[in-house]
């Protein structure tokens, strides 16, 4: 196994196989802290690690809190952090003054895509990507390829099927980037204004029948749909994208009879999916998360921990 | 002072002079040009070794003044422009206020008079504020100076305005500059669309924004037999759409910067804004038509779309920075790079899209050409020379470049204009 090399988590594209299986491996033994009575290693004692988030996010931040506190790291979140689309402090000032506090490591959630390259540029910090834009989201991929190779005991040669919004997510992105490199196989499936250009290119097959994606799927994996797509003329209306694409427990047959049911939160129940099936046996939803905490802390380790040594 | 060119290789567009000659300018204009001409009481300029061109002729600068003094001003963008070699510059009118009325255009001939180092021609508004909704007094902006009309920045989105616009341009005398853009098309898009972005998972500006716009234009100039000038085309379409309209007779020309000749889009991986422009750096297919278009001739020009923008600006996420990028000082020598030793024109070809060709479209009759009796505009290349483009060497006010830090050939060592000496290379030996 190859050691650990980088300095940010920015994305997965820059990741090869080896540092996904390490951050798994690292993440399968940290998920037992979770479970203990004392939660509580001291990994990174010392250490002070901050949540800048830009954009509002409950699980994300709440997951990378934990992770970081049940590290022994000291957290601070700064809130409300304006993007230059709004007047007032930069984004790289506010992570300046954040950087000048001695924080060790910064998570960043922004609504621009490539937000967390400028911090990773413009400070000498160490930077996860907590979800730019459209563009990536890390650690939601890790944590849902984790649950897969949990669940399923493999990543290679599983089929999985993300339904939706494509276009405007950055955790199909980061998806399609893990698990392609973990040998899976992606299938992306939304209606044709929500496929983006170009997405073939990234190494996955791409449908608008529903029925051909979900076929032989081990993974099926909704993503939330927003309102607004209705207004800016991608969707004529909610009600029809229910009727063509949300996944229902007749739908959910087509898949490999055991497949997971994923979602990376918060569900939109009775939209992308139905709550039958967000509360059914297949479901690993909540897995997910408690998932989530596990792999959070395995990235913040690799990144902030050894260096100390 | 009168100047006297010593051992000058004259390169026109319509060739190099097969021998060495001085060239001799009085009151402004070239009055002399033979060999060993002798005159006492000069300024003398030897010009062994290198190249001497006509002043290079910029149809597509913005100097941000009056408004945005921060990023550049009329003085400050003069000295990048005789730095870069150019004589004549056209500015864009997405000032504020905008280049909408005789006034402002008065205003920006006076400060371009008392700089004094370049001829500056202000493009006006097409319409009033740059608004799309009506169109400025365009007798009152030629009578004040004005060559060219543009809304820069922004297409006429509405066909039936462009049509008027057109129709009464060609009363006014004024060339009607298009920016090819169907805002509903790029809707809001920061980069060019395809594979791409979908990765960056920023948000595509499909080139179907910039061709629509010109087939558009064409059928309308078509139609009224009046001419159009589609600026800073980027996309291989959009070559194609021109190189058939000028095929059938219509009056359209055309030009083409820089960067969408020498970067691709792969440029924006870096999310470095300073590669973020409008229209966006496309795809190697799209950089080979522009060459190719530039080639054959159905790219008429280059310019820079000189854009300058203050580090403040630019130094925040790549969805929120302003598009555009400084061009003035690296345009030679990325013409030359890409161009000349890429095979693509000979220098005296370059000379006709950087200079003859400009002035062709804009209707200069001593411009454009070294000959006696023509407006002494030249430049002095030192073609063999590398330089590093730094901020320090910059001398824009804005330092926004994607080329900091590369190393090209070719540079320009001394330019006069107007018969005056305006700039010479402070690493150079021009004095005898």
């Amino acid at each position: 196994m190859n050691k650990w090399k980088h300095k940010h988590l920015l994305d997965l594209q820059e990741t090869t196989r080896d540092d996904i299986e390490l951050i798994l491996e690292t993440a399968r033994s940290f998920k037992e802290v979770s479970s203990r009575e004392v939660k509580k290693v001291p990994a990174l004692r010392g250490k002070t690690v901050a949540m800048l988030f830009a954009e509002p996010s409950t699980r994300t931040r709440v997951s990378f809190e934990l992770a970081a506190k049940r590290l022994s790291a000291d957290t601070l979140a700064i809130q409300g952090a304006t993007s230059s689309l709004v007047k007032g402090e930069t984004l790289l000032d506010t992570a300046l003054n954040v950087e000048a506090m001695n924080v060790d490591l910064v998570v960043v959630r922004h609504s621009a895509s490539g937000a967390p390259q400028l911090l990773a540029n413009g400070t000498k910090m160490s930077v996860i990507n907590a979800g730019d834009g459209c563009r990536a989201h890390p650690t939601q991929a890790l944590l849902d390829i984790f649950t897969i190779k949990e669940k399923l005991g493999r990543t290679d040669g599983v089929r999985v099927a993300i339904i939706g919004d494509i276009m405007h997510s950055r955790v199909a992105r980061s998806n399609i980037a893990g698990l392609i490199k973990m040998g899976a196989q992606v299938v992306v499936c939304g209606p044709s204004t929500l496929l983006p250009v170009g997405i073939e290119q990234m190494g996955v097959e791409s449908t608008t029948d529903i029925n051909k994606a979900l076929k032989g799927a081990d993974v099926v994996m909704a993503l939330r749909m927003q309102k607004e797509r209705q207004q800016d003329s991608f969707l004529p209306s909610i009600v029809e994208y229910v009727r063509e694409f949300c996944i229902t427990p007749e739908r959910l047959r087509i898949a490999s009879p055991k497949a997971l049911v994923m979602h990376p939160g918060p569900t939109n129940r009775g939209i992308e999916i139905a709550a039958e099936v967000a509360d059914g046996p297949q479901s690993v939803i909540l897995e997910q998360v408690t998932n989530g905490i596990a792999v959070r802390m395995a990235v913040l380790y690799l990144l902030l921990g050894r260096k100390s040594k | 002072m009168n100047v006297l060119i010593k051992h000058a290789t004259i390169v026109n567009a319509s060739g190099e002079a097969p021998v060495v000659q001085d060239i001799f300018i009085e009151e402004g204009k070239i009055t002399g040009i033979g060999p060993s001409i002798k005159r006492d009481g000069v300024r003398e300029i030897d010009a062994a070794g290198k190249k001497v061109i006509p002043g290079l002729i910029d149809l597509h600068v913005h100097l941000r003044e009056p408004g945005r003094e921060d990023k550049e001003t009329i003085e400050t963008g003069s000295r990048a422009a005789v730095k870069g070699g150019f004589t004549t510059i056209f500015c864009m009118p997405n000032t504020a206020p905008a280049i909408d009325t005789a006034q402002v255009v008065q205003y920006i001939l006076d400060q371009a008079k008392k700089v004094g180092l370049v001829n500056v021609y202000p493009v006006g508004a097409i319409t009033k504020g740059r608004e799309g909704r009506e169109i400025t007094e365009m007798m009152d902006l030629r009578r004040a100076g004005c060559l060219g009309v543009s809304d820069d920045g922004r297409s006429l989105m509405n066909a039936g305005l462009m049509r008027r616009a057109l129709e009464y341009a060609k009363m006014a005398g004024l060339l009607v500059m298009q920016h090819c853009e169907d805002d509903h098309l790029s809707a809001k898009g920061v980069m060019n669309e395809g594979a791409l972005s979908t990765l960056l998972g920023l948000k595509g500006d499909p080139l179907i924004a910039e061709t629509v716009i010109i087939a558009r234009d064409i059928e309308i100039a078509r139609y009224l037999g009046t001419r159009v000038h589609f600026m800073h085309i980027s996309a291989a379409r959009s070559v194609e759409l021109i190189r058939r309209a000028k095929a059938e007779g219509v009056l359209v020309s055309c030009e083409a910067t820089p960067h969408h000749f020498t970067l691709t889009e792969d440029a924006v991986k870096s999310f470095d804004t300073s590669t973020k422009v409008n229209p966006p750096l496309r795809s190697q297919t799209d950089v080979q038509a522009i060459k190719a278009g530039l080639k054959d001739g159905t790219i008429d020009c280059i310019v820079t779309d000189h854009a300058p923008h203050t580090h403040e600006d630019k130094e925040v996420e790549y969805d929120g920075a302003p598009p555009g990028l400084i061009g003035l000082e690296t345009a030679f020598a990325l013409a030359i790079k890409e161009l000349v030793a890429g095979g693509i024109l000979t220098l005296p070809q370059l000379i006709e899209k950087m200079s003859a060709g400009p002035a062709r479209i804009m209707g200069f009759l001593n411009k454009g050409e070294i000959l006696v009796g023509k407006d002494a505009d030249i430049a002095i290349v030192d073609m063999d020379r590398e330089w590093k483009v730094t901020k320090e060497d910059m001398v824009s006010k804005s330092k926004n470049s994607p080329f900091m830090g590369w190393t090209l050939k070719g540079r320009v060592m001394a330019t006069i204009c107007g018969g005056k000496v305006v700039y010479t290379d402070r690493c150079g030996n021009d004095r005898q």
